[in-house]
């Protein structure tokens, strides 16, 4: 009887297992609709071929609905996702709330200490990695050769803003539809501000000072926002207050921009010549200084990351490791050549000599390796971050300071007007958190 | 017409008529030929209007892409399903409002229209910690609820305004022959109702399928309808606008096919009690 | 003719609809009423305590309040008049005999069925962009600079492209109402000799009161909520911030509820204001 009963038992214990070792498991990932995203969507039928027992969910949004989407869900935890698109920005913040599963655990070949230093830093709290990087990116100069030449002039490696204004004048032909410099006008934490924050780093400029003081008002800001406005009123294509990155991108592709300085991975498109009318024709700077120390690009790595809570946590370490991996590199190098590789993640990425062939892969690295989050500015801060301060409340007051300094670039209002009311709104918001 | 409409006059109306027509639609039109454009036609200088050499690669990279038809199963179920269940509601309210009115009828119609005026971001917060209180985020049953909700008060409010022009004589005499309360509405008020009914019901599929806010916050994968599929192609890196001409034609069409086969039911009745 | 058992009948038919109508107001209400007397940060960890009328307080003297008020006004006023008085011209048009009536006014009503997220989308990027839109192609053919539709114009940017949603709605509702009209007094006026422009003051307009009236009342309640339309836009920028849009960016962008929840109530009592401004109207009109 007993052993009947035992023997029952071990039976309906096997079948238990061998039921779960068959069940699906069903990891819902959030991602972003970028090129090398959905590229990863297209391509991640080797993992579930590798893995059978795992059923892949995708949800693609735009940017911005993504991230309303997602730091929606986790605020209110919602555990509508296994695994999320998040940016350095969300990772330090969310980590610090234990909001996400560490990921220090991944398996030993996926290599931890080959993640570039300076970004592994940004997504590690307190020794524990939140996320991992699928690209990394910082700014750089991306300047027409042609026209460098036929204005009789040379774009040194490392040019300072004074170099960047005479570069722009020149090239400037606004007959011919050639704007000497495109940068982002469109309002936007993520848009004009991570470009501005960058560049007044390198102005010496600060948010806040030790006390979280904001520091809108100060000379080094209105120094920033006046050199800014000069160049795009003076040597900007029409509408630059509405030009975000993909606006830019596609006048820098159609020949319409001498020089623009935005983010490193936009590379691989202004060179991609089924894109773009100007592939052979591009360079490559660092992004400017002002003798200061500091130069004006920041870090950024969009990453994978798992809510704390999910339910599928083991699957989505499994994917997160796939997807981040060197082999997922170099599954891209073989199916889209080593151009459209993901970068800015790994060392052994820039050690490989394939790699090294790609005519802005140095640069983007060098770009990488001169930001430093946890010291942006000349001036001591309480805060990390390059191009963005990583406290909650960032985003929606940096969008808010994003549309003053919009409306003042489409001529609606003075700087002086624009700091003004950023500083005023930045004040309250800061009060409404509890500073 | 034994009107004396010279054909001078028709020349006139029908040329300005259709001009005004064609300007009208003119965005929507532009947006199906540049879904058949490549990329570099899409942002050609000047633009072309049709000489260009069509192509289907559009519609073949947003469907490699997107589970489309997922997509639109999702929207035809939420749009469907809400307003089914709203107009099952609807019809007793409505009725009682119409037939057996009181002296709060009217504000009770009013009350309910103002329901609509809630802004739903402001919301957002309490009715998502709710669903997930509930099991509801991502469900189509969750989202057929709240879209039924949110449509209601119109359905109430154009079903009465059908109701009421109803002769209630025909109602008394039905009465009077036995008819019980069930039978009276099922059996007389109904098939009278229907074209009314049909109208209530169109404007609410399209109200339904378009509706971005709530169908966009509250699904992730398994839920997701039409709005959210569009979501995934606006402002990507670069600038696809024929590929994003092609996903928004897959968006609007099955509606917009619907819309044009049914616009007779849908005209007829979208009187909102506007005609006397 | 109502007896007390029919009375019953009526209530207990109309329960279910105000019931959950009924619920889906007070639930949500209740919610957001009780947030926004709290200092409630869902990224700094939630419920931080009451605060009392500190959200409310704040709200409204925010820099941002008064104008994200007027926007909304500004938008929901500006489609009205272009959606009616364009409507009633259309209507007039339609109701005209001609060739291919049927087809013009499915052409008409189109734009009725497109979903706001994808009719904000082909506006921006395939005409309203500066440098590859229709308008600026249309613009540099004449020889004029491409105007900045959304920044430089950006109010009437959004108004036009809401305008073109809703003119449908709006002349279907009134053609209905012309069509309506007593054909016999119109051959009549015309027999007597009355000037077009006469007939339609004297006789068209007045007897579409009613269906403006409704065509006023249904936009509104949809247009005081738009936010697809901006979010896709301008998100906000360049004075377009409206109520809406500024509780979106306290609940989502900044992660206050507290805050977001204090505005919902004042756009809560916003609507009710216009809503109680209507009512009056067309109560009236609606009794006649």
């Amino acid at each position: 009887m007993s052993l009947k009963k035992s023997l029952l038992a071990a039976t309906a214990l096997t079948c238990a297992t061998a039921f779960s070792a068959h069940a699906q498991t069903t990891v819902t990932i959030a991602t972003v609709n970028n090129g090398d995203m959905v590229r990863m969507q297209g391509l991640a039928d080797e993992f579930t071929a590798a893995n059978p027992d795992i059923t892949l969910e995708w949800v693609t949004l735009e940017e911005n609905v993504l991230r309303q989407r997602v730091t929606q869900d986790i605020a209110a935890k919602g555990g509508q996702f296994d695994v999320m698109t998040i940016g350095t920005y969300e990772v330090p913040i969310w980590g610090a709330q234990n909001w996400l599963v560490s990921l220090n655990d991944l398996p030993a070949e996926w290599d931890a200490d080959d993640i570039l230093p300076a970004i592994r830093d940004g997504l590690t709290i307190d020794g524990e990695l939140y996320a991992a990087p699928f690209y990394g990116e910082s700014s750089m100069v991306m300047y027409r050769t042609d026209l460098m030449e036929k204005a009789g002039l040379d774009m040194p490696e490392a040019p300072t803003w004074a170099t960047i204004r005479t570069a722009a004048e020149a090239m400037t032909d606004k007959d011919n539809e050639i704007y000497g410099i495109c940068l982002r006008g469109k309002a936007g934490w993520g848009e004009n501000m991570a470009f501005l924050t960058a560049m007044s780093n390198s102005f010496g400029a600060r948010w806040f000072d030790e006390n979280w003081a904001p520091q809108l008002d100060s000379d080094e800001w209105a120094a920033t926002v006046n050199f800014y406005m000069d160049l795009l009123n003076n040597y900007g294509p029409p509408g630059a207050s509405t030009n975000g990155f993909n606006e830019n991108l596609s006048l820098f592709q159609q020949g319409k921009c001498g020089m623009w300085i935005d983010a490193t991975v936009a590379a691989s498109f202004v060179t991609n010549p089924t894109d773009s009318t100007v592939a052979d024709k591009v360079g490559f700077a660092l992004a400017p200084d002002n003798g200061l120390g500091k130069r004006g690009n920041w870090l950024w790595a969009w990453s994978l990351a798992i809510p704390a809570g999910s339910d599928a946590t083991d699957a989505a370490k499994k994917f997160i490791a796939w997807a981040t991996s060197k082999d997922y590199t170099a599954l891209v190098a073989e199916n889209e050549g080593w151009a459209n590789v993901p970068p800015g993640t790994r060392i052994s990425l820039y050690e490989n000599p394939e790699y090294a062939k790609v005519p802005f892969a140095d640069m983007t690295l060098k770009s990488i390796n001169q930001a430093d989050p946890s010291a942006p500015s000349v001036q001591p801060v309480p805060y990390t971050g390059v191009q963005f301060v990583a406290i909650p409340e960032f985003a929606g007051i940096a969008t808010q300071v994003g549309q003053e300094i919009s409306a003042a670039l489409a001529g609606q209002q003075s700087v002086e007007q624009a700091l003004e009311k950023a500083q005023a709104l930045t004040v309250d918001e800061m009060e409404a958190a509890g500073y | 017409m034994a009107r004396g409409v010279t054909t001078q006059r028709k020349i006139i109306n029908t040329t300005a008529a259709w001009a005004v027509g064609l300007l009208i639609f003119f965005p929507i039109l532009w947006t199906i030929l540049t879904s058949f454009k490549t990329e570099a036609t899409a942002i050609a200088d000047p633009p072309v209007f049709l000489a260009f050499d069509w192509t289907m690669e559009n519609y073949t990279a947003v469907l490699e892409r997107s589970d489309y038809a997922r997509f639109l199963w999702n929207s035809i179920i939420i749009a469907g399903g809400s307003t089914v269940l709203g107009i099952i509601i609807a019809v007793p309210a409505a009725w009682s409002m119409a037939f057996v009115p009181s002296k709060r009828t009217k504000d009770i119609l009013l009350w309910m229209l103002s329901t609509k005026m809630l802004p739903a971001v402001g919301v957002l917060y309490p009715i998502y910690l709710i669903f997930i209180r509930m099991g509801l985020l991502d469900t189509r049953l969750g989202l057929t609820i709240v879209l039924m909700l949110i449509n209601l008060p119109i359905i109430v409010w154009m079903l009465y305004t059908y109701f009421k022009e109803i002769p209630g004589e025909i109602l008394e005499a039905a009465r009077m022959d036995g008819a019980t309360l069930r039978e009276e509405v099922l059996y007389i008020l109904t098939p009278m109702a229907i074209p009314g009914i049909a109208s209530t019901l169109l404007l609410n599929v399209i109200l339904a399928w378009n509706e971005a806010f709530w169908t966009l916050n509250l699904t992730a994968a398994k839920a997701a309808p039409l709005t959210a599929f569009i979501a995934s192609y606006s402002s990507p890196e670069g600038l696809f606008y024929a590929k994003l001409s092609a996903a928004s034609t897959m968006a609007i069409a099955p509606i917009l096919i619907l819309g044009w086969f049914s616009q007779k039911q849908l005209v007829s009745g979208l009187t909102f009690g506007a005609v006397k | 003719m109502a007896t007390q058992h029919s009375r019953s009948a009526a209530r207990f038919m109309m329960a279910p609809a105000v019931v959950l109508l009924l619920g889906w107001m007070l639930v949500p209400l209740i919610m957001t009423l009780f947030f926004s007397f709290k200092k409630y940060l869902p990224l700094r960890g939630g419920d931080l305590g009451w605060v009392g009328f500190d959200n409310y307080v704040r709200f409204v003297t925010s820099s941002a309040f008064w104008p994200s008020v007027l926007a909304t006004l500004l938008i929901v006023g500006g489609v009205l008049i272009i959606t009616v008085v364009l409507g009633v011209l259309l209507a007039v048009l339609l109701n005209q005999p001609m060739w291919g009536q049927g087809v013009v006014r499915i052409l008409v009503i189109a734009p009725f069925f497109v979903m706001p997220t994808v009719s904000a989308l082909v506006w921006k990027n395939m005409f309203m962009d500066p440098v590859n839109g229709l308008f600026a192609h249309i613009w540099k053919f004449f020889g004029a600079q491409p105007v900045e539709w959304l920044s430089e114009a950006s109010m009437t940017s959004i108004i036009m492209i809401v305008s073109w949603q809703w003119l449908p709605f709006a002349t279907l509702i009134l053609l209905t109402a012309i069509q309506s009209l007593d054909g016999e007094q119109l051959e009549a006026s015309e027999m007597d000799g009355a000037p077009p422009l006469a007939r339609f003051g004297y006789i068209i307009l007045p007897h579409l009161g009613r269906a403006i009236t409704v065509v006023v009342l249904i936009q509104t309640i949809f247009l005081l909520s738009i936010f697809a339309e901006i979010f896709v836009t301008t998100q906000g920028s360049f004075g377009t911030r409206t109520l809406t849009y500024l509780i979106y960016q306290r609940v989502l962008e900044s992660q206050n509820v507290g805050l977001g929840s204090a505005g919902g109530v004042y756009a809560i009592i916003l609507a009710n204001i216009v809503a109680i401004f209507l009512m009056r109207i067309v109560g009236k009109n609606l009794d006649a």
